[in-house]
């Protein structure tokens, strides 16, 4: 019993020793991707002894900034959920991870490690309920803050949510019928196959419509642009408009950590989690037969780099996206979920079902 | 009156889609992210040098290159022995749209030269820049070339120019030391005359 608490306690301090950290270095990111697309250079001042590490100390420089900055709480906010509000945030956002398989299963000695902190059986639904929880937060800053601006950068947050969080749920259970689970680990074993020896069996090839949809739809669940309606710096600043220093910062810690965990998600639920094309438990099987076996070690570490890299990708993607488009009109947003998003989704669960019927299940 | 009817642009099939304009725009940034970051690293490996990756111009460290007709900080021209070249006329003065120039004139030795300047302040918080003062100068006495653009100060009277600062444009307030030698004004001794002739006569 201690065993598998201290397992799992390592499992959680990995992971979200990982996470925090890819997220305060998205600041970095942030900043210099934007300046490469802009032809500019970046924030590159920050300087320790005088060695400025292209700008990387920036990040560290905030976070001594955010902590030492006068917390202001408004006259007349709520101040019990004025705290609280940036709290909801992050936490929702973080325990999203907790159902996120990262690799197969490790075997030390005899006990077999998934590497996974919880092997929920609805791990999907979790998780979808802990996104949607996160708008909690955003909803009470704008509600607690006593100010027009910060309730109408909430209301629109609330709004843009339910918009899109239906067409987010659609999408995936196109996902879930062919693979007929809700569990992210068996969901990504059941991606492990090769169609024809060739193609690898990814939600990609299976569902590329509800692809689309789902990448749309969580991009606007990251509330960054080209959905950053309830943030909107150019006409009502947002709902964190009377929020200062870490209180802050955690809502902006949150706006990365969600664009982590939809990578995440995009990567286990299309692009095959932690799955390497020909890699299978004992080594590589390429088509024509030739093989190059690897220990267990080695084929879990491969599998871990190769979620880790699928999931960089996905945030570079999704940083580009930002710096790319310009941000929705309100009534273009609504049109796209309800209009745009909600029927293609409809239309490709019946696809779906049609298909299954006729073709019968994959798996 | 003829009219001119300007019909706005359709959006096409394609362009209604999203996707494919999204893509385009995209493409466009990523070709931008790979050529300055492929540029970033070629110039840390000293090649491509005359590609440059940004547009950035390093401000304090790198200035932007100046124009030839360009207008800074004014200063005063000096003569061979290192008083200034201006014989108080009150040209500048008089055409100053900002009424920013104060001179008080006083008599030269020489008998060439009839008058300099005792006093000649600049209140660069009302100088409007406009050069009038360097054109109407019939003895090039004053110009506006020293190249100094960053201009600030914590208080107005700091952005009072006296005939130090003047003379000699690489002196920056507070001026706690008077080296002109021939008498003038200033605020180093609370406007009392300062500096003599004497000098002139051992030349």
């Amino acid at each position: 019993m201690m065993e598998v608490l201290f397992i799992k306690l390592v499992l959680a301090g990995i992971v979200f020793f990982t996470v925090l950290n890819f997220a305060g270095f998205h600041t970095w990111v942030e900043r210099k991707q934007s300046a490469l697309i802009q032809d500019r250079i970046g924030a590159n001042r920050a300087d320790i002894l005088g060695f400025r590490a292209l700008g990387l100390f920036h990040g560290i420089a905030d976070v001594i900034k955010l902590f030492t900055k006068e917390d202001i709480v408004p006259e007349g906010a709520d101040k019990t959920l004025h705290t609280l509000a940036p709290v909801f945030s992050v936490f929702f956002a973080l325990v999203a991870f907790a159902a996120i398989p990262f690799g197969d299963r490790l075997i030390l000695g005899d006990t077999v490690v998934e590497l996974q902190i919880a092997k929920i059986n609805v791990g999907l639904l979790y998780i979808f309920a802990m996104l949607s929880l996160g708008v909690y937060g955003v909803i009470l800053a704008g509600f607690a803050s006593r100010n027009n601006y910060a309730i109408l950068g909430g209301l629109r947050a609330t709004a843009q949510m339910i918009s899109y969080e239906i067409a987010l749920g659609l999408a995936v259970i196109g996902v879930i019928m062919v693979y007929g689970t809700m569990d992210l680990s068996e969901l990504v074993r059941a991606q492990g196959r090769m169609l024809g020896g060739w193609i690898p069996a990814w939600g990609i090839v299976y569902q590329p419509v509800a692809f689309v949809v789902f990448l749309t739809a969580a991009l606007a669940e990251t509330k960054r642009l080209p959905f950053d309606l309830p943030e909107a710096e150019s006409e009502i600043i947002g709902y964190f408009v009377e929020y200062s220093g870490m209180k802050f910062g955690m809502f902006f810690l949150t706006d990365f950590l969600e664009t982590i965990i939809v990578a995440c998600l995009a990567t286990t639920l299309f692009f095959g989690g932690w799955q390497v094309p020909f890699l299978m438990p004992d080594g590589f099987h390429f088509p024509g037969g030739a093989e190059f076996l690897v220990s267990n070690w080695i084929y879990v570490l491969l599998g871990m780099a190769s979620f880790s890299f699928k999931v960089v990708v996905f945030c570079w993607i999704f940083m580009q996206l930002r710096w790319t488009l310009p941000r929705f009109r309100y009534d273009q947003l609504m049109r796209l979920g309800w209009k745009g998003l909600f029927p293609i989704a409809v239309g490709n669960i019946v696809l779906t079902a049609v298909l299954l019927f006729v073709f019968g299940r994959t798996s | 009156m003829a009219v001119k009817v300007v019909r706005r642009p359709e959006l096409t099939f394609m362009e209604k889609l999203y996707i494919p304009q999204i893509l385009c725009g995209f493409k466009i940034t990523s070709i931008h992210f790979f050529r300055n970051l492929f540029l970033h690293i070629a110039h840390l490996f000293g090649r491509f040098k005359h590609l440059p990756a940004a547009v950035t111009i390093q401000y304090p460290e790198q200035l932007r290159p100046l124009m030839s007709r360009h207008r800074s900080r004014h200063r005063l021209t000096l003569r061979e022995d290192d008083t200034p070249r201006c014989v108080g006329c009150m040209l500048c003065e008089t055409v100053c749209p900002a009424r920013c120039i104060t001179i008080v004139p006083g008599e030269h030795p020489d008998p060439h030269v009839e008058k300099y300047p005792v006093r000649f302040d600049i209140d660069l918080g009302i100088c409007v820049y406009c050069g009038y003062c360097v054109e109407v100068c019939p003895e090039d006495a004053i110009r506006m070339d020293t190249g100094i653009l960053d201009l600030a100060a914590y208080s107005r009277e700091e952005m009072q120019l006296d005939i130090h600062e003047l003379m000699d444009p690489k002196l920056r307030k507070p001026i706690n030391d008077c080296s002109l030698k021939f008498p003038h004004q200033c605020s180093l001794a609370d406007g009392e005359m300062k500096g003599s002739w004497e000098w002139l006569k051992d030349l």
